[in-house]
């Protein structure tokens, strides 16, 4: 009877040099993206071993004040437009089309403009390293004045080459953008209902709505203080009428949203995987799918709180107070739906596992701290310290990085049709667990110690904590070797991947490991339930015992 | 469980051109929104400004001109029901009619544009002349860049008229061509509104 199953065939070994091309497959492409940005993450990762490095004795005595400056600021302008928000579109690249049964992306040709608009960007940003004057030395928010001060006066400068590459990332993100809510809203298979799709394409649905009203506004912003830098307007400078604070609101207006553009698919991956290692259905399906949209909502409208202390009139600074602090209660419903979800389950402690429950608890410490930071009298208090450097940090890496390793170790098999080994990914979550927490926990007592961000010199008395977070950062550093380790040699001669090594249930598991090019093809399997029915014994798709039969008969032979 | 019948192994199913040209329209229209956006931050900025400022304008300078604007306008917004009039007349295959009124649409964008050009020379302030010139320029200058994309769109959906068999059917192209013209169209009103309109 398999005989008669359509199925996607594995084909013939392709050469790994498309990798290296202008390839229109989503899958070529979401390899691209994830190894690229490791390579960005690589080098900001780099940066911030300098910076703790020079943090570790009080004094400034590892690199000049104004090199400092550029290496917070291209650390954190690489990690988020060259690391994150790269690998996480390379993550929706494989995912959200072989997890809605489409063959590729709506617009193949465009997603490739969209990725390879990343290296050159990114050279170009990397470039700034080394024209006169140094990178831009703003701070990655790059508030005006300093922003728009050219000492030099040469038409290239450190701040205008960074301009022009958040533009082309802003450019990138949005071809992406309309791409994927495209691909959500049009391509899904049969019977795949909204409230029949998985929470990743839910989350990646809802992050890529917030791009694409967010990131517009900062593209405005940025125009406005690239012509402050290079025309002669006065949009910012107080001298000549204009308002400096205007550019914290287009900042802010599209980079606080842009925190929910990294995390809402991280809250995704939580959904996906929680499920298939507590062997339990997601708790609150429904509530946390529509979660993310509540979260969207919301998020929109609390930026304000970035700048509390800018001449920030009260009703303002009430106000979104108030909203920044009802953005928990979507969260919470997610978070509890995480943990209704593992409840009594059978859990399976795997390296994706690890890193997911690892993110969970960071992601609910740094939740309590944010409402902290949002509470208007503790912000005032804590703004521009460390309290707010370890905040943010336990959100991006503690929780957003964590999320993404545990999602790359989970669908490893898939893309690559090799098994990771778990024993240099248990290694690679201890690391990372233990380093983080210990890099980012001291920034809290230090911020309200009083210790403040952007200095590379401090008072004796912060020593203590300062030395803590080095090793902890040095530890993350390290972190890093089994994690390359064990891809490069697992995705090289790691065992063979059977179609569904964790025995998940969606989609992208009635798939061959590695997909064919066009996924299922023309035989897109017919959706007939919710997902993650773990243990309710009832099929995902129709036919799905025969589809599963053919692939394990054709991975026998 | 009604089970949809699987098709034989080998029988392909050929991707209808249809199903392709129906995202390029949702993705030209999620494509739009997000552009609004873009505008919508220079309209809020020039009122954040204009409003907090204490001289608004230069020394010299005594208010905008507005009646060769006004002028500009009648004609954008006309431009837009000459192509209503187009898009008609393709839709009942009189293909002739569909690009004479398709080159009037583009003769008075074309119109728009030199009159904004004419305006700008008799000006007596610059880019620099503080935030009044510094918004005055950007929002018109990005929006003149918007009017110049809509009319090279137009001659290319015009050109493409002329290729057999292209337009037979619904052409996606001139939908969205035509939702591009008509949003920039509603972005000049707004835009004539805040410039000229708002008297201090």
């Amino acid at each position: 009877m398999t005989s008669t199953i359509p199925l996607p065939q594995s084909e013939p070994e392709q050469s790994w040099t498309r990798y290296f091309g202008f390839n229109t497959d989503a899958k070529v492409i979401g390899i691209q993206y994830i190894v690229v940005a490791f390579f960005f993450f690589l080098i900001g990762g780099f940066l911030a071993m300098i910076i703790r490095g020079e943090l570790i004795t009080p004094a400034a005595d590892l690199v000049d004040r104004t090199v400092y400056n550029g290496l917070y600021t291209m650390h954190g302008t690489i990690m988020l437009f060259l690391f994150i928000f790269p690998i996480l579109n390379g993550l929706n690249n494989l995912l959200i089309p072989t997890m809605i049964g489409a063959p590729d992306m709506a617009f193949p040709r465009l997603n490739a403009v969209a990725f390879w608009l990343v290296p050159i960007f990114g050279s170009l940003l990397i470039a700034s390293f080394f024209v006169p004057g140094g990178p831009a030395y703003a701070g990655w928010w790059s508030y005006p004045p300093v922003s728009i001060q050219n000492p030099l006066g040469n038409l290239i400068s450190g701040q205008g080459l960074w301009l022009v590459a958040v533009a082309l990332s802003g450019v990138s993100s949005i071809m992406g953008a309309v791409n994927f809510v495209t691909t959500i809203l049009r391509m899904r298979a049969p019977g795949m209902g909204f409230f029949r799709m998985p929470v990743f394409c839910w989350t990646a649905l809802a992050a890529q709505t917030l791009q694409l009203i967010g990131l517009p506004a900062l593209t405005g912003g940025a125009v406005m203080l690239l012509l402050d830098l290079t025309a002669g307007t006065s949009f910012y400078r107080p001298e000549g009428g204009g308002d400096p604070v205007l550019y914290q609101h287009f900042f802010w207006f599209y980079s606080h949203p842009a925190v929910y553009v990294i995390i809402l698919p991280v809250f995704g991956i939580f959904s996906e995987l929680f499920p298939v290692y507590s062997r339990k259905p997601l708790f609150g399906y429904v509530y946390v799918s529509l979660a993310s949209f509540i979260i969207v909502g919301l998020g929109l409208v609390v930026w304000v709180h970035h700048f509390f202390p800018s001449g920030v009139p009260e009703w303002m600074r009430n106000l979104f107070m108030f909203t920044t602090m009802l953005i928990a209660v979507p969260t919470g419903v997610k978070v509890f739906a995480w943990l209704g979800t593992i409840w009594r389950g059978k859990l399976q402690l795997t390296t994706p596992m690890l890193f997911c429950l690892g993110g969970l608890i960071n992601f609910v410490f740094a939740g309590i701290t944010g409402i902290m930071l949002a509470t208007v009298p503790i912000d005032i208090h804590v703004n521009n310290t460390y309290f707010v450097v370890g905040h943010f940090h336990y959100v991006i890496y503690g929780a957003a990085v964590m999320g993404i390793f545990a999602a790359i170790y989970h669908w490893f098999p898939k893309f690559t049709g090799r098994m990771p080994y778990e024993g240099l990914g248990k290694l690679h979550f201890l690391l990372t667990f233990v380093g983080a927490n210990l890099n980012f926990l001291p920034m809290h007592p230090l911020g309200l110690m009083g210790m403040p961000r952007r200095v590379s010199s401090y008072d004796p008395e912060f020593a203590f904590w300062n030395v803590l977070a080095s090793l902890g950062a040095f530890l993350l550093g390290v972190s890093i070797i089994p994690f390359l380790l064990n891809m490069i040699s697992s995705w090289a001669r790691g065992p063979r991947a059977t179609h569904n090594p964790w025995n998940a249930i969606g989609l992208e598991w009635l798939l061959p490991s590695p997909p064919p090019e066009d996924n299922f093809g023309e035989h897109v399997p017919t959706v007939i339930s919710r997902p993650y029915g773990y243990g309710l014994g009832e099929p995902l798709v129709e036919h799905q015992a025969e589809i599963e039969q053919a692939l394990i008969l054709q991975e026998a032979t | 469980m009604t089970g949809t019948p699987i098709p034989p192994p080998g029988q392909v199913i050929a991707h209808s051109e249809g199903q392709h040209a129906s995202h390029n329209l949702t993705g030209f229209i999620i494509f739009l929104c997000s552009e609004s956006v873009i505008f919508l931050a220079f309209f809020s900025g020039y009122a954040v400004l204009r409003l907090a400022a204490l001289d608004w304008l230069p020394a010299g300078v005594d208010g905008l001109e507005w009646r060769m604007p006004l002028i500009n306008t009648v004609v954008l917004v006309s431009s837009s029901m000459t192509m209503v009039a187009a898009e008609h007349f393709k839709g009942k295959e009189k293909i002739w009619l569909f690009r004479a009124f398709w080159l009037l649409t583009m003769a008075m964008g074309a119109y728009f544009l030199y009159g904004q050009a004419v305006e700008w020379s008799g000006l007596k302030f610059g880019f620099t002349s503080g935030t009044f010139g510094g918004t005055f320029y950007l929002l018109t200058g990005f929006h003149g860049l918007h009017v110049a994309t809509g009319i090279l769109l137009m001659g290319l959906m015009l050109v493409k008229s002329f290729i057999p068999g292209n337009y037979s059917g619904g052409e996606e192209g001139v939908k969205a061509t035509s939702l591009f013209w008509h949003f920039v169209d509603v972005i000049w009103i707004i835009l004539f509104v805040l410039l000229y309109v708002w008297r201090a």
